[in-house]
């Protein structure tokens, strides 16, 4: 077993532990936008593992793929970005910007 | 050791580089406690570990037609990934999720001015009134009893 398998497989179970971890975040994530964060971080650890399937398989080429998704990756986070409303599963603990309730004083 | 060993074993070191990034990335994201902060941390693999990842592919892969789109991949990465993080962020700060404290808003000259709205004495103008949002504010005069009525998530 020499160096490049080896390396192919260490490069295997760390993308495979760092999905699984992020896909933990999307699960338990308290707001909207935690999970977000994780599915943009997911898109990349999978722009990450084409990649290294590029490089290290034999005879395969994912390029195509690759350029799809970093064109279109961020269009989700932008969509639930912009829609996105005051919701989160427990109540926050600071105080809120007090000019995004409607700036009128009393 | 030839040029073609050498670029090989390079490849590789880079692209266990950027799987290490990812790894550090997704305990960083696990394990922090702020959006802001787990956005930091989802910032490492989606630069720099795409890049040392794509750096290697175009060293341990043969020929000039791979490099063309590997640089393709990278400007494109780099290209669209400020603009989620930017709206993340935005979206993060107008809801709420993100500490009054954790965000420094430079000299008053930079400040909204007076006829965008009242700024409280306490607590600076924070957001951005221009593009007036109906789902994310409550209506003028509606909230007339102060923000007490408005200090919980809806």
């Amino acid at each position: 077993m020499g160096f490049p398998e080896v390396v192919t497989w260490a490069v295997g179970i760390l993308l495979v532990l760092a999905a699984l971890l992020t896909v933990v975040r999307i699960i338990t994530g308290p707001s909207v936008l935690d999970r977000v964060v994780g599915s943009d971080v997911l898109v990349s650890i999978v722009v990450c593992a084409l990649g290294a399937q590029t490089a290290l398989v034999e005879g395969s080429s994912t390029l195509p793929i690759l350029i799809t998704l970093s064109l279109v990756g961020f269009m989700g986070s932008v969509a639930v970005a912009r829609f996105v409303a005051r919701d989160r599963d427990y109540p926050v603990e600071f105080d809120e910007p007090q000019t995004l309730e409607g700036g009128e004083q009393s | 050791m030839s040029w073609q060993e050498f670029a090989d074993g390079l490849g590789l070191v880079l692209i266990l580089a950027g799987a290490i990034l990812c790894l550090t990335a997704a305990i960083g994201l696990l394990r922090f406690q702020d959006l802001l902060t787990r956005m930091h941390a989802a910032t490492k693999p989606q630069v720099l570990g795409v890049l040392l990842v794509l750096l290697g592919v175009a060293l341990s892969k043969e020929g000039g037609l791979h490099v063309g789109m590997l640089l393709l991949i990278g400007v494109f990465q780099m290209l669209t990934i400020p603009v989620g993080a930017h709206m993340v962020g935005r979206a993060g700060f107008r809801t709420g999720q993100v500490a009054p404290s954790d965000v420094h808003l430079g000299p008053a000259s930079d400040h909204a001015p007076e006829e965008w709205g009242e700024p409280s004495e306490d607590e600076p103008t924070l957001g951005d009134p221009r593009e007036g949002e109906p789902t994310l504010g409550e209506a003028p005069g509606e909230g007339k009893s102060g923000h007490e009525d408005a200090s919980g998530p809806r």
